[in-house]
């Protein structure tokens, strides 16, 4: 227990050094620029696959439980996709994908570059590794997860659509007399918190564990694998704290 | 100059470095010798400051680093170059990117000026037409080159190495250490070098402190040093039995 207060005080910490002033503000843009190309296009496709067969799975599940119900309107669906989709689906099951993706591979980037000594290598230069290093993550994924999150929503819904299609639930133009049935904007309000939330989580437990890295390829593993676990297990907790507080 | 008055470290209460003081001049090669594990890499670190010693203090030209806050530690670092044990090249850049890099940070220059004294650095160490390559793909005694170059781009006033020439035959491993000297003579740097290679203690040693047991047991020139009568010293030199076959003769 004493230990993990530690830890917290030494994430901390550390997400406070990331806030100085940059040496060169360029080459700090290019790496944000780095960041955002290799989150976003390295997960588009990944994101994009998971995200319409969820979509498809759900529709399928959730039309054949209407059917045996049978009194409730077909187009109704498209809502109750739009919903779980919105609310949970995307967000949620996007930043666990991510933190798979993104968190073991920002975790073995940095690893690695403290292990050989590149991080002392830039230190010795007089460049703030914190903010070289971290900040730019950070940035760039604060950038474009909500991107690839409202991707994936898009993605679901049409998956949804085409699987509801193919089994013969509904007419399209019934999905979308339900997609805009009783439209709540505040949904989208908490799917972007929830994003913004989720990319700072997933890059910031991942960087410290990176950084902090001691020892040699076993350690290296261990600390990848800690900022997956760690990353999931607080996007759970935090994806149900907003969900108290703003729904 | 750097002056290191009564340096101490210890890891996990072991005692690495029990007081080290030491003179470093400009335009000499310093080396620190010593078995291996003997604490030179810690030493090195603690006078670049990646190590916080527990007592003592470190000089630079009259600046103590031990002293300083963070943004005087920040300009001391612009004037250090440091050749790390491992290379600690960049992976994910190009050897010209590595290079560069220090450029790329600190200074203004245009992109042409920049390449220019990149390639005088290259060519310096005797490294041309392997710019656009990546550090896994150049043998190892090209990557200790290109750390070098690298350190050395920002022309600066001190210049640490640590072991540049473990891993090289002997014959590139002379080039290295001669290479090291030129340029210390050349831009007055003062030099500190990590080596436990008697070649060159003997080919570039002009003050040699030897580390043994965390104290810096015999200190003087390459001249000196092999008619030392310390004991620990004379047993690290003339190792092998047919170097001390050869000492006996030649006495
Ligand atoms: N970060 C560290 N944490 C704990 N102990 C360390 C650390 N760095 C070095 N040591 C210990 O300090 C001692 C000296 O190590 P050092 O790397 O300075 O040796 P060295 O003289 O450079 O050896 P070599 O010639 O093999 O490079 C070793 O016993 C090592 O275990
Ligand atoms: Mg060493």
């Amino acid at each position: 227990m004493f230990k993990l207060f530690a830890h917290i005080g030494k994430y901390i910490l550390l997400l406070g050094s990331t806030l100085s002033r940059p040496e060169k503000p360029s080459m700090y843009l290019k790496e944000v620029f780095r960041q955002i190309y290799e989150i976003g296009i390295g997960s588009l496709g990944i994101v994009a696959i998971i995200s319409t067969f969820m979509g498809a799975v759900t529709a399928v599940q959730f039309g054949t439980q209407l059917l045996e119900i049978g009194f409730i309107p077909m187009w109704w669906m498209g809502t109750i996709l739009r919903d779980s989709m919105v609310l949970e689906l995307a967000p949620t099951i996007t930043a666990l994908l991510l933190a798979g993706k993104v968190g073991s591979s920002i975790s073995t980037e940095l690893g690695t570059m403290r292990i050989s000594e590149q991080i002392d290598a830039l230190e010795i230069m007089g460049v703030n590794t914190p903010t070289y290093l971290i900040l730019p993550k950070i940035i760039g994924a604060l950038v474009i997860m909500p991107i690839l999150i409202i991707a994936s929503c898009f993605l679901g819904i049409l998956g949804g659509l085409l699987a509801g299609m193919l089994s013969g639930f509904f007419h399209p133009s019934e999905f979308a007399k339900g997609l805009q049935d009783d439209f709540d904007p505040h949904y989208f309000e908490i799917m972007f918190i929830k994003s913004i939330v989720f990319a700072f989580i997933i890059t910031s437990i991942s960087c410290y564990q990176g950084y902090n890295v001691k020892g040699g390829a076993l350690e290296l593993g261990q600390a990848s694998t800690r900022a997956v676990v760690f990353s999931n297990i607080v996007i759970i907790i935090a994806n149900y704290i907003i969900a108290q507080m703003f729904l | 100059m750097i002056e290191i008055e009564n340096v101490k470290k210890s890891f996990d209460g072991q005692e690495i470095l029990k007081g080290i003081s030491s003179v470093f001049e400009d335009g000499k090669c310093n080396l620190i010798i010593g078995k291996s594990g003997s604490g030179k890499t810690v030493l090195v670190k603690c006078i670049i400051g990646l190590f916080e010693p527990e007592a003592g203090h470190i000089f630079y030209d009259g600046r103590d680093l031990t002293e300083m806050n963070f943004k005087e530690k920040k300009k001391i670092r612009n004037e250090i170059g440091m050749l790390f044990q491992g290379n600690a090249l960049f992976t994910s850049l190009s050897v010209e990117e590595n290079v560069r890099f220090p450029l790329d940070m600190f200074t203004d220059q245009t992109l042409a000026e920049k390449k220019e004294r990149v390639n005088f650095c290259l060519s310096r160490v005797n490294l041309e037409g392997v710019n656009d390559k990546y550090p896994s793909e150049i043998s190892g005694g090209m990557m200790k080159r290109v750390g070098i170059a690298r350190a050395i781009v920002l022309n600066p006033k001190y210049l640490f190495c640590d072991e540049p020439n473990s891993g090289l035959d002997p014959r590139t491993a002379i080039v290295i250490d001669q290479l090291i000297r030129e340029i210390t003579q050349e831009y007055q740097m003062t030099t500190i070098v990590n080596t436990h290679d008697m070649n060159s203690v003997m080919g570039i040693g002009d003050h040699v402190v030897y580390l043994h047991e965390g104290h810096n047991h015999w200190e003087g020139s390459n001249k000196e040093i092999l008619n030392t009568k310390n004991k620990e010293l004379y047993d690290f030199i003339f190792a092998s039995d047919f170097l001390k076959k050869l000492k006996e003769q030649t006495d």
